[in-house]
């Protein structure tokens, strides 16, 4: 049966805390996903659910605070609003939008953490393995060579390996 | 730089390493880039397991330590000191949960969680990598306190805080201070009057130079962190200026208005403009304006013309008032589960069918029939009284599934009282097992059943239903085997205890955990339990779990002794991790100035950048997300490490 790799970033408030209670109140659920615990799930950018995807993942999970509820009053409305820009992109990149998923998830709902997870592999499974090769999708997307070398001008330091990418979408974002 | 990571892999006795083969992820770390070390042990918390850690830091001069092991909110403080210990930053131990996140929720898939494992302690080796030495930002601490909930608990953790020289601000949302311990009669096993030890503990609050009290208040809103918060408090429209109001009691005497006593359970009525008890504190009224004639039809207005200081006020509207403290008290205590969701015990439509604190308003010398017990029906006298445990608890099928633990005695002490109020009655009391877990209590026990006569019968009620005036009692005595039935005048129910409706409300706002019953939850259930994992909240009385009156004061104590020991401390020291501009990169596009929460992104107009101020950073990276070019980053918590953090956990 195919196992599908799930990528999750909780909040560390509320989310992450739900995993906890999940855990104390010894609830199961299938071992498919591994968390990053973020401060607040406002702090997860676009680009770390794209590149979840282009390491592997098959669907990511954020988790954040209920609406009203964020520890910084409003992170989770930014993830919100977020989100609903990056899944027509991820439509355009051949990603199906539904294996991004939101949920807010308090800390003491452990139960619906169990819920979600349980749904969301079963989700996953059945849409299957995520087959488009994101690297080279992305790899495909160049900047303009004036802004390229503008940003270069602009920056006196060589820019770091990892932030290649950024570069592009700064370039992308200027024009 | 060259990493040299060390993977201390903990067992934690069988919780870990009776799913997680801990041996095989200890040794497969060992080979993991960067890794100088990697071993496992039973207890890594413990004293010779903390010396392990130390030991093999200044041995193989480890730059950064992974410990695997609970969860970081249970432990990281702990492996962050033991890294001091040692000479190494705090902020270069992190910690991998394969406790709460792996071993607890995969008991049944060993190998794939022993796989996790290994893939959630590699993202925190990919973290300690980028991780950098910090210091702690040290804040100043507001040395004043604010406790939510006028109950016993509230009172008792306001005074000692008081008395331990700092300001305490108490709030309570009811007219009066005292919570449910005012409502009782008498209390177990000693028999003291509740209302004689209560009330004069109720006064020194009020007049207490150092304590502010706020009655009819509810918390509206809470901003800021430990040492720090702001706080702003509704003030529920009284009607009645109460600063001005004597408490003469005049109006609630001419009062044309009546309804339901709170206070009295329904069994008795109040006026429409009313202090809830005579002992109340502060004796002064406040106006139910659903109730009022006046409000509700503009006719009447009796009370504003008869009051001597003209204190009624009826186009009064809620206030808010800000306060700063810096540690808050939440003692919010408990209700009992509505008597609507007993079906089969009439579900509150048989009227001589009573929750317990209705019975001790019964009992009470101040209550409604002055202490003689009535039945609600007709005003008779009864002569058979049933009493029932367990109604709600220990029921995981229909009901709860926890233990309301003071029923069996409370119980016990209203059949020991009904006794002595009828000679001649009967008092029956059904239980699942008597549970006297108390200092005096089993002996307290022993009286009731030995002395008073009072016949305990062991098993479940199944149904309780009118006939004749009478309330017939279904039962078995399941240590005979014998179906019982009794022909009751009144029966009492040990309804369980649910924490107070509001609480759940007060706990979201706060950002505190509950656990699934609502019951806030402690930061270690044996060790802190008067904190609460969020810094700066403490935690007192039945708002935490049920619990009787000498256990709601001791933890009201010793949540007291907690912010005392805060507010002995010059400064707090916060975590560091933050928010910083790398102001090469920053084009000063300021979208990082529109999504901070804080107001902490600030836009310097000379230099055309943007700049994060320190001492008011949250670390909730809204900002970081948002920044076009990247230039934004969070200590500890950069771009860079979190994809690196993706990348290993995804990696076969």
């Amino acid at each position: 049966m195919f196992e599908p790799r799930v990528m999750c970033f909780f909040c560390k408030w509320c989310t992450y805390a739900g995993a906890d209670l999940a855990g104390t109140s010894r609830k199961q659920y299938p071992p498919n996903g591994v968390a990053v615990r973020v401060n607040c799930s406002g702090r997860v950018d676009p680009q770390h659910i794209l590149w979840a995807f282009r390491e592997g993942a098959d669907g990511v999970l954020l988790g954040g605070c209920h609406p009203g509820d964020c520890h910084y009053q409003d992170g989770n409305y930014n993830t919100m609003r977020r989100l609903s820009l990056l899944k027509p992109m991820l439509k355009e990149l051949g990603i199906d939008p539904d294996r991004v998923r939101l949920e807010w998830i308090s800390a003491a709902e452990g139960d619906k953490l169990v819920r979600v997870m349980n749904e969301f592999v079963d989700e996953i499974r059945e849409l299957g393995p995520l087959t488009v090769d994101l690297g080279e999708k992305l790899s495909g997307v160049e900047a303009p060579p004036e802004a390229a070398a503008a940003v270069a001008a602009a920056r006196q330091k060589p820019a770091a390996s990892a932030s290649k990418k950024k570069t592009k979408a700064k370039a992308k974002a200027k024009k | 730089m060259e990493h040299r990571i060390g993977v201390f892999v903990c067992h934690c006795g069988s919780n870990i390493a009776g799913v997680v083969d801990v041996k095989r992820v200890a040794e497969e770390l060992a080979d993991y880039p960067g890794v100088a070390f990697s071993t496992d042990y039973t207890y890594m918390c413990s004293d010779p397991g903390q010396n392990l850690v130390k030991e093999a830091i200044k041995e193989h001069k480890l730059t950064g330590v992974v410990v695997s092991a609970c969860s970081p909110t249970l432990h990281e403080a702990t492996f962050r000191r033991a890294g001091v210990g040692a000479d190494l930053n705090p902020y270069m131990v992190e910690i991998a949960n394969i406790r709460e996140q792996c071993s607890w929720v995969h008991m049944e898939d060993k190998p794939r969680a022993t796989e996790k494992a290994i893939k959630i302690i590699k993202t925190m080796i990919e973290k300690v990598k980028q991780d950098e030495a910090l210091d702690p930002i040290a804040v100043p601490v507001t040395k004043r306190a604010l406790v939510v909930g006028g109950g016993v608990a509230g009172i008792q953790a306001a005074l000692d805080i008081a008395n331990a020289g700092h300001e305490v601000i108490l709030v309570e949302k009811e007219a009066s201070i005292g919570g449910h311990m005012a409502q009782l009669s008498e209390t177990f096993p000693t028999l003291d009057c509740s209302q004689c030890i209560l009330t004069p503990k109720m006064v020194d609050a009020a007049q207490h130079p150092r304590i502010k009290l706020m009655t009819y208040c509810e918390i509206e809103d809470v901003a800021g962190y430990v040492g720090n918060f702001k706080v702003k408090i509704r003030k529920k429209a009284a009607y009645v200026n109460r600063d001005v109001c004597t408490g003469c009691g005049l109006c609630s005497e001419k009062c044309p208005a009546k309804t339901d006593s709170e206070f009295e359970e329904g069994l008795a009525k109040r006026k429409a403009i009313y202090t809830p008890f005579p002992q109340a504190v502060p004796n002064k009224p406040v106006l139910d304006a659903e109730h009022c004639l006046y409000m509700q039809s503009g006719k009447c207005g009796i009370c504003a013309k008869i009051c001597p200081v003209d204190a009624v006020d009826y186009e009064q509207k809620d206030e808010f008032v800000d306060e700063e403290v810096g540690a808050i008290v939440v003692a919010t205590g408990y209700d009992l589960y509505p008597m609507i969701n007993i079906g089969e015990y009439g579900g509150g439509k048989i009227k001589d069918v009573v929750t317990s604190l209705q019975f001790e308003r019964l009992l009470s010398a101040s209550g409604p029939t002055s202490g003689v017990v009535r039945r609600p029906s007709d005003g008779e006298i009864p002569k058979e009284v049933v009493f029932l445990t367990c109604v709600g608890s220990r029921d995981p099928e229909h009901h709860k599934a926890y233990c309301s633990k003071i029923c069996c005695m409370y119980l016990t002490k209203h059949a020991m009282l009904y006794k002595h109020n009828q000679h001649d009655g009967q008092a029956y009391l059904f239980y699942m097992d008597v549970r006297t877990g108390g200092k005096g209590y089993e002996e307290f026990y022993q009286r009731a059943a030995e002395e008073d006569d009072v016949l305990y019968i062991r098993g479940k009620v199944s149904k309780l239903y009118e006939e004749d005036g009478k309330v017939m009692v279904w039962g078995v005595d399941t240590l005979t085997g014998q179906k019982v039935e009794i022909a009751a005048d009144m029966v009492v129910l040990g309804l369980a205890m649910v924490p107070n409706a509001a609480a759940l409300e007060l706990a979201k706002k706060l950002k505190i955990q509950v656990n699934e019953w609502g019951f806030l939850s402690e930061a270690h259930p044996k060790l802190r339990p008067v904190e609460s994992l969020a810094p700066g909240f403490y935690l007192a009385g039945a708002a935490q779990g049920p619990k009787d009156i000498p256990d709601a004061v001791a933890q009201a104590s010793g949540a007291a002794a907690k912010v005392a020991s805060l507010f002995a401390e010059k400064e707090y020291h916060r975590e560091p991790i933050i928010a910083f501009v790398d102001e090469d990169d920053c084009a000063g596009c300021r979208v990082c100035v529109s999504v901070c929460p804080y107001d902490a992104a600030e836009f310097d107009e000379e230099r055309k950048v943007a700049h994060i101020q320190e001492a008011i950073c949250e670390g909730c990276g809204a900002c970081i997300a948002a920044c076009p070019s990247g230039s934004v980053t969070q200590k500890n918590l950069t771009d860079d490490q979190l994809f690196k953090m993706v990348t290993a956990a995804l990696e076969d």
